[in-house]
């Protein structure tokens, strides 16, 4: 029997403010435990939290950026439940009424779109972090992650590959970095998944029994999670038996699913308005000026790029990989005014010394007025395209200026017709043999002569007037 | 009656609270008569009433997003029954 997998992602990303969400704690990444806490975060009797406005903003542009309706009122409550990473007793989070739904992301897949629903966004606190002895049977609780601002973002169960489920993934993940609201640091846990997975027979609608997949944080395991849980479900299903609900653990070494052990029970979270947070009211005002703060996003500018500078869309794909990268090139583009020209040097050159080098754009020593400025020398013919990747390569070492580079190296292209002309005809005097040869037909000559005029000229003479200047001068010989 | 023992157990689980019997069987009659009394408060007609969740009327108190000083760490952790570290030491809740 052909089934068909039924996936849906929730995904957590933490916000980029500088305090948590409801108390003025630094959110500050591998601090000593415990040393960002205070009485808020700490779950202390009597406190106040009071809501963070950023966390509010952020959460309002990914709302926008996947095309949520906001909605005007919203509330926070309480999740109950007892974890030692969870000083209160109660996650505050949003519940009945949160700040976004109805959402949507398109993805491609396989050269086709395909557009993903997005059920909710809301906001809510973070957790503790666990560590687990593993030799005594003890964990160990460090605070500092308790009340760092998160959203959830939960989308629908449009998903049906592990493959689809990766290209929302990175969607999501390229609009949350691209706005700058959350780092998408996998491995610090500042962008997490969580996966809903369950099959159905093909002509099936009603789902089948779903399992919770946890504890993937690379976009590779969240793959490999569903890939195999795909696979495992499948093989239960055809051996007449049925797929158990229940929460399952991603176990990268082993490459398998397990089910999760432990006192996890079946979740009564007797969620309840929370009586220490008013109500979030946004109106058309305040959304408005979120809406002109937004920046133009990957897939827009991606559009952009092929429509106005008349670049391949696999190009326009890889130079807006990240809004550093999209910003270096276009300065090179408008620098230049050759955006064919900028897009093959930082697709090439630029990207390769920084892959070399494990460099990210922005710590890049050549600088887009530079590199403009090679584009521009090569336009107008002081110097070959052969000689600039020489000069491409000292600019990235020393972080010169090609002007300098070129002037220093005497690297200046001749293209003075006169100097060129002498050279050409000692080229054509030294070499009578050549010379009565191609004069009887043989035209494959022209190349050695071009060569030796390079060769006598170290490579600077300016190929295209040779071209030329040699055409003529056999000719009148 | 409007709620069972079992229910108060189910709810005294969830809230890790142990009672006696004696306890569970005044605390089933005492949360009845909560419950008796929102049905009465349910006859009250209430079209055209919003929903509220507080009873101030108040709406978007803010923070702004700046760092204040967090407790010493000292502080922080006076109330721990144990520590590890820096950090609070508990019962492994995984096997
Ligand atoms: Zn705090």
């Amino acid at each position: 029997m052909e089934y068909e997998p039924v996936i849906g992602l929730e995904v957590h990303a933490q916000l980029l403010t500088a305090s948590k969400i409801f108390c003025g704690c630094s959110t500050e990444f591998g601090a000593i435990p415990n040393s960002h806490t205070c009485p808020v975060c700490l779950g202390m009797p009597g406190v106040l939290p009071v809501l963070n406005k950023k966390v509010v903003e952020y959460a309002l542009k990914m709302a926008l950026a996947t095309h949520c309706t906001i909605n005007e009122t919203s509330n926070f409550a309480r999740k109950n439940y007892f974890y030692p990473d969870l000083p209160k007793g109660y996650q505050i989070s949003q519940y009945a009424q949160p700040l976004a739904e109805h959402g949507k992301v398109e993805i491609e897949v396989n050269g086709g779109k395909k557009v993903i629903g997005i059920t909710r966004i809301h906001m809510e606190e973070d957790a503790g972090k666990l560590i687990h002895d593993e030799y005594n049977p003890a964990s160990y609780v460090d605070l500092n992650r308790a009340g760092v601002p998160l959203i959830e973002i939960v989308s629908e169960p449009d998903i049906r590959s592990a493959e689809e489920a990766g290209a929302y993934l990175k969607r999501l993940h390229e609009i949350l970095v691209y706005m700058e609201i959350c780092d998408g640091n996998m491995e610090e846990g500042s962008f997490r998944c969580d996966a809903n997975i369950s099959l159905r027979p093909k002509w099936e609608t009603a789902f089948g029994t779903r399992t919770e997949l946890k504890n993937m944080n690379s976009f590779r395991n969240i793959q490999r999670a569903l890939e195999y849980e795909i696979k495992r479900q499948r093989y239960v299903l055809e051996n007449g038996g049925s797929v158990a609900q229940e929460t399952r653990l991603w176990d990268d070494a082993q490459g398998v699913t397990n089910p999760m052990r432990g006192k996890e029970e079946a979740h009564d979270y007797r969620y309840f308005p929370d009586p220490d947070l008013v109500s979030l009211t946004v109106d058309e005002l305040w959304l408005e000026e979120i809406k002109r703060s937004l920046p133009e996003l990957p897939l827009k500018k991606r559009e952009r790029f092929v429509r106005d500078y008349q670049i391949p869309a696999y190009d326009a794909g890889v130079l807006t990989s990240s809004r550093a990268l999209a910003d270096y090139f276009e300065a090179v583009a408008k620098l230049s005014g050759k955006p064919k020209a900028a897009s093959n040097w930082v697709m090439v050159d630029i990207l390769k010394f920084l892959n070399d080098d494990k460099r990210e754009i922005k710590d890049c020593p050549i600088l887009p007025e530079s590199l403009a400025q090679l584009i521009t020398l090569i336009d107008a013919g002081a110097i070959s395209g052969k000689m600039a990747k020489d000069v491409i390569v000292e600019m990235y070492e020393t972080g010169k200026s090609p002007k300098a580079i070129i002037e220093e190296k005497g690297m200046v292209q001749i293209a003075d017709e006169e100097t060129l002309k002498k050279v050409i005809s000692s080229v054509i005097g030294a070499n009578p043999q050549q010379l009565s040869q191609f004069l009887a037909g043989k035209d494959k000559l022209f190349g050695y002569f071009v060569g030796q005029v390079m060769k006598a000229t170290q490579g600077k003479a300016n190929p295209q007037l040779v071209n030329e200047l040699l055409k003529k001068m056999l000719a009148e010989t | 009656m409007k709620i069972t023992k079992e229910e108060v157990e189910y709810v005294a689980h969830l809230a890790r609270l142990e009672f006696t019997e004696t306890e569970k069987v005044r605390l089933t009659t005492q949360l009845n008569d909560i419950l008796m009394y929102m049905d009465k408060l349910n006859r009250v007609n209430t079209t055209g009433v919003e929903p509220m969740s507080h009873a101030i009327a108040l709406i978007n108190a803010f923070r702004q997003d700046v760092v204040w000083e967090s407790l010493d760490h000292e502080l922080s952790m006076a109330n721990a029954p144990e520590t590890k570290g820096q950090s609070f030491k508990v019962p492994k809740i995984i096997d």
